[in-house]
C-alpha cells in the first residue's frame, strides 16, 4: 500500500493545522484510547492515566510528534520511523491489533477537532496513511 | 448470570463475544449519552453519509453493491441516489438498537440471519460501519463528542456488530 500524491498533498495541509495543537491532539487521543479501549490501558501500569496527568500529556505529545515526523518524510516513511519500529518490535512489543484501535481514535480527535476539513477523501486518506504507520512500526516483529 | 471467574461484570464487548449468553449491560450515562446524541441526528443525512464514507474509505466493501451505479469518486459515491437511500435504511434499523440496547441480539436475530444467509456478509464490515458512524458523529457534534460520549457510542457499535454477526453458520 502507498499513498498518492493527493493523498500526500492533504495529508500534509491537514498537518499544519495539527502541528499546533499537538499537545492537545495527543492528550485527547490517548483520553478516547483509554476510555473506549481499556485494554490497552494494560501497556501503562507504570503511569498516572487520570485526565489532566503530566505523564499522559507528556505522551500524547510524544506519539504525535512521531507522526508528524511520519508526514515529514512522506515520501519514507520506513527509514523516518526505523528507530521507533524497532523499539516497537523488540522492547515495547504492542500487540499489532492496538494500533488500529490508536489510528481510529486520533482520527476521532483529528474529526472532532477540525469536521470541515476532514471530508470522505482526508478521512480516507488519513486512514491510509496511519495504515502505513502501523505496518512501518510492525515490519520487525517477526 | 453466569460469569467468567475472576472476570468482572460488565464484560468488554470483545470479551462478550466469548460468552454470547451474557446481555451487554448499558449504564444509565451510557444511555443518555448515546440517546442524546440520536435525537439531534437527521439520520437519513448522516446514513448516507456513513455508508458513503465506508466505500470510500474502504474501497473493498463495494463488493456488495455491483449495482449501485457510479462508484467511481468520492463525490460520485457520497452523491449517488442509491448509496443515499440504502444508508438511510441501515441507519434507520440501527435506531431500532437505540430503543432496544438491553435487548440487541433479539432485535436483530432476524436481520442476522439475512446478512448471513442472503446477503453474505462478512462480520468485519459491520465493525468498519460502526467506527464510521463514530466519526461521522464526531464531525457532526465536535467537542460534545467526548472521550466519554465515543465510549458509550463505541460500546454500542460494537454490540450491534455482535449481535448482527450472532446468527452466522
Amino acid at each position: 500500500m502507498s499513498l498518492t500524491k493527493t493523498e500526500r498533498t492533504i495529508i500534509v495541509s491537514m498537518w499544519a493545522k495539527i502541528s499546533t495543537q499537538v499537545d492537545t491532539i495527543g492528550t485527547e487521543t490517548l483520553e478516547r484510547l483509554f476510555l473506549s479501549y481499556p485494554q490497552t490501558k494494560t501497556y501503562f501500569p507504570h503511569f498516572d492515566l487520570h485526565p489532566g496527568s503530566a505523564q499522559l500529556r507528556a505522551h500524547g505529545s510524544k506519539v504525535v510528534a512521531a507522526v508528524g515526523d511520519a508526514v515529514k518524510s512522506i515520501d519514507n516513511i520506513g527509514a523516518a520511523l526505523s528507530k521507533l519500529s524497532e523499539l516497537h518490535a523488540y522492547i515495547l512489543r504492542v500487540d499489532p491489533v492496538n494500533f488500529k484501535l490508536l489510528s481510529h481514535c486520533l482520527l476521532v480527535t483529528l474529526a472532532a477537532r477540525f469536521p470541515a476539513d476532514f471530508t470522505a477523501e482526508a478521512h480516507a486518506a488519513w486512514d491510509k496513511f496511519l495504515s502505513v504507520v502501523s505496518s512501518v512500526l510492525t515490519e520487525k516483529y517477526r | 448470570m453466569g460469569q467468567i471467574p475472576g472476570c468482572k461484570p460488565g464484560l468488554e464487548p470483545q470479551a462478550q463475544a466469548l460468552r454470547p449468553d451474557i446481555m451487554v449491560h448499558f449504564t444509565a450515562e451510557e444511555k443518555a449519552a448515546i440517546t442524546s446524541l440520536w435525537g439531534k441526528m437527521n439520520v437519513e443525512e448522516a446514513g448516507g453519509e456513513a455508508l458513503g464514507r465506508l466505500l470510500v474509505v474502504y474501497p473493498w466493501t463495494q463488493r456488495f453493491f455491483d449495482n449501485f451505479g457510479n462508484l467511481s469518486s468520492p463525490s460520485a459515491i457520497l452523491g449517488n441516489p442509491k448509496v443515499k437511500a440504502h444508508g438511510k435504511k441501515v441507519l434507520t434499523s440501527f435506531g431500532d438498537a437505540i430503543k432496544n440496547m438491553d435487548n440487541l441480539k433479539t432485535t436483530f436475530a432476524k436481520l442476522s440471519e439475512l446478512h448471513c444467509d442472503k446477503l453474505h456478509v462478512d462480520p468485519e464490515n459491520f465493525r468498519l460501519l460502526g467506527n464510521v458512524l463514530v466519526i461521522i458523529l464526531a464531525t457532526h457534534f465536535g467537542k460534545e463528542f467526548t472521550p466519554e460520549v465515543q465510549a458509550a457510542w463505541q460500546k454500542l457499535v460494537s454490540a450491534v456488530a455482535i449481535a448482527l454477526g450472532h446468527k452466522y453458520h
